[in-house]
């Protein structure tokens, strides 16, 4: 049976109960238990989870090109930005006439006296073509990108400074007005998805399962990826590239294949984010968040799929912490992380737990 | 212009010697069209090849005038060479007298400045990109052996069998019984059965070598390319592998580059000395030991 081959027993059982945990626990502690109860969810919580879900999306794709392609990208903040824009599109058109100056147009357009949408607006109000632009825009911009570097046999370090650098430039992009996706502002103040108000707790709880059901699916999708004969192509070329084109592989498609697969699971990421967080602008694709992905794969486990989900976990997890508690040592914190993980857990906090099952650590 | 016709042009040239009109592009068709005309017992693999060499002439590689120069050296020097359908080769020379460029040259690797390296009858290889040379039914066994060592004994058969080496293909192949079966007789061939699934980077140097000419057997390639392939053997294990390639030619066309004048006693049957990047002497070991611009080579200066 399918299933069967991409997990054990085991793991589905871990599967599920992250399942229970995700549709039925989350939701009564929201819904059910009564806001006076200690054991009640609030919606900040809700929220939060939902965001965090949606950095372990990314992190998976990531872990599909750095883990098992050998492909580093310190630019995926971009694909979840593109994926964020797309979506924000359609939300910014169903506030409706409801915004500041009471025209139904953007807010930001009126201020900036645009009297007609710019094209890359069009059809802007159609949550199916928005929903098409969430995967087609990253899908694209990472096909186009990765044909041409991965022709070019751009590889490492190179490909990874190339990446910061795609993304820092569409980053002063976005941040012109002219660019008509509201300049350093971004998209904010949304109000309804498909005519339903936004704020409700059924909505949030809504976006908050159907991001754990993305999740879910990623994780499965890479696992089906990764356990195919393409998977073990991919791992070779990451260990010997020349050896598998002269087995007769074509590499530049199977690298391209898993850069657009994962650039599209980030773009989807993105358009889940923006609504629940209620804001994306340009900073999404600082270098620095980008920088910050790579370093949840390697804490949780470069090559592993669950290892980037715990590692995202973790690290937003003291994050959270930190940035409430020492707001200012945050960076501080994480870049120790990072060099610590690197140095002393190569494999990161699940290959170090495999390592620990198998008996003896070293 | 099409590529058909561009090579049909190049064809016409006068200083080429009379070929047959071969008009659709011959690794295009073979890679182009996977489906057409499947060999029976083969319609599984559709674009890989073996088939659609011409060897009607009995001649499987043919080196034509072939140079390369690196920055003013040059590293072959007008080659001519020719290898017969079912022969083993053995090449050897002196460091430095181009075995490897040659190599290099016949699975894409490098790019002639000029000459032509015909694959039968009609395939031009100095046209294709290494991983269609490789489909076409070259392959090359490395100095260094080269195999996927965190992938076991067993994938790394997998992953040179020949099959329909295309995306969509590998995401969805799955291996039937019949490939499981001579996925096992090989390592069975090559006495690492017992190792299957173990990380390949876990073998010993000679296991190494010995899996890496098994993956070039899983592709059933018309012509192996062998570079040193005894270097770091125990006598024991290259006692075997000269009973491998001896038994090897015939179904298929071996070209070996090796050092190791014992192995080559063993094994050989026509041998080409090559130096300063073109060939010196060709013929029979004893009479290529004998000639004295061999010996002057290897002994003098």
């Amino acid at each position: 049976m399918m299933l069967g081959r991409l997990y054990g027993a085991k793991a589905w059982g871990a599967f599920a109960a992250a399942a229970a945990v995700v549709f039925v626990v989350v939701p009564v502690l929201n819904l059910a238990v009564p806001a006076s109860s200690p054991l009640h969810l609030s919606a900040f919580g809700v929220t939060l989870g939902g965001k965090i879900m949606c950095y372990m999306i990314v992190a998976v794709a990531l872990d599909l090109v750095w883990g098992y392609a050998g492909i580093l990208s310190l630019g995926h903040g971009l694909f979840f930005a593109l994926g964020g824009y797309a979506f924000g599109m359609y939300l910014m058109r169903q506030i409706g006439a409801d915004g500041q100056y009471h025209v139904d147009m953007p807010d930001f357009m009126v201020f900036l006296d645009w009297k007609t949408f710019p094209w890359q607006w069009w059809n802007s109000q159609s949550f199916l073509w928005c929903a098409f632009l969430v995967v087609a825009v990253p899908g694209i911009v990472a096909f186009v990108f990765g044909y041409f570097a991965f022709r070019s046999r751009v590889k490492g370090v190179y490909f990874s400074i190339i990446t910061q650098a795609l993304t820092f430039a569409v980053m002063l992009l976005f941040f012109r007005n002219a660019t008509g996706f509201g300049g350093n502002n971004g998209f904010t103040d949304f109000k309804r998805i498909l005519g339903i108000p936004i704020a409700t707790r059924e909505m949030r709880m809504a976006l908050f399962a159907i991001t754990g059901g993305v999740l879910a699916a990623t994780l499965l999708l890479a696992r089906f990826v990764v356990a195919s004969r393409f998977g073990r192509v991919l791992a070779a070329i990451r260990d010997a590239e020349a050896r598998v084109m002269s087995c007769g592989y074509d590499t530049l498609w199977y690298k391209l294949f898993v850069w657009t697969l994962s650039a599209i699971l980030c773009g989807i990421a993105g358009a889940l984010y923006v609504p629940q967080v209620g804001i994306i602008n340009p900073s999404e694709m600082s270098p620095a968040n980008s920088i910050e992905i790579a370093i949840w794969v390697a804490v949780g486990g470069r090559g592993t799929l669950v290892g980037p989900i715990v590692g995202a976990g973790l690290v937003n997890a003291a994050k959270s912490v930190f940035t409430v508690a020492f707001p200012e040592y945050w960076l501080y914190v994480l870049g120790g992380l990072f060099i610590a993980v690197t140095l002393f857990l190569p494999e990161g906090v699940v290959g170090l737990a495999r390592r620990v099952r198998r008996g003896g650590v070293r | 212009m099409r590529r058909e016709d561009a090579m049909a042009l190049e064809r016409s040239g006068a200083h080429e010697p009379p070929r047959r009109p071969a008009s659709p592009g011959p690794i295009a068709a073979l890679l182009r069209h996977p489906r057409s005309d499947p060999p029976a017992g083969e319609a599984s693999y559709g674009r890989v090849a073996g088939k659609g060499v011409d060897v009607a002439h009995g001649v499987v590689l043919y080196l034509e005038d072939i140079s390369v120069r690196f920055d003013g050296f040059a590293a072959l020097d007008h080659l001519s060479l020719a290898i017969d359908a079912g022969e083993l080769r053995c090449v050897i020379g002196p460091n430095g007298a181009g075995k490897t460029t040659m190599m290099d040259v016949i699975t894409g690797r490098t790019r002639p400045d000029e000459g032509r390296a015909w694959f039968g009858q009609s395939i031009d290889l100095t046209r294709y990109t290494e991983a269609q040379i490789a489909h076409a039914g070259i392959g090359r066994k490395f100095q260094k052996p080269t195999i996927f060592e965190r992938h076991t004994a067993f994938e790394n058969l997998e992953l040179a069998m020949k099959a329909d080496k295309r995306v969509r293909r590998t995401l969805f192949a799955r291996l039937d019984s019949a490939e499981r079966d001579r996925i096992a007789a090989m390592l069975e061939r090559v006495r690492l059965a017992h190792s299957a699934d173990r990380p390949a980077g876990l073998l010993s140097h000679g296991q190494k070598q010995w899996l890496e000419i098994a993956m070039l057997l899983m592709q059933e390639p018309r012509l192996l390319l062998l570079d040193e392939p005894v270097a770091g053997m125990s006598d024991e294990e290259r006692e075997r592998t000269a009973d491998l390639f001896v038994s090897l030619a015939g179904q298929h066309s071996l070209v070996v580059v090796e050092h190791d004048m014992a192995f080559i006693a063993k094994i050989a049957r026509k041998v080409t000395v090559l130096h300063e990047g073109r060939v010196l002497a060709e013929g029979p070991l004893e009479s290529v030991q004998a000639d004295p611009r061999v010996i002057e080579v290897y002994l003098g200066r």
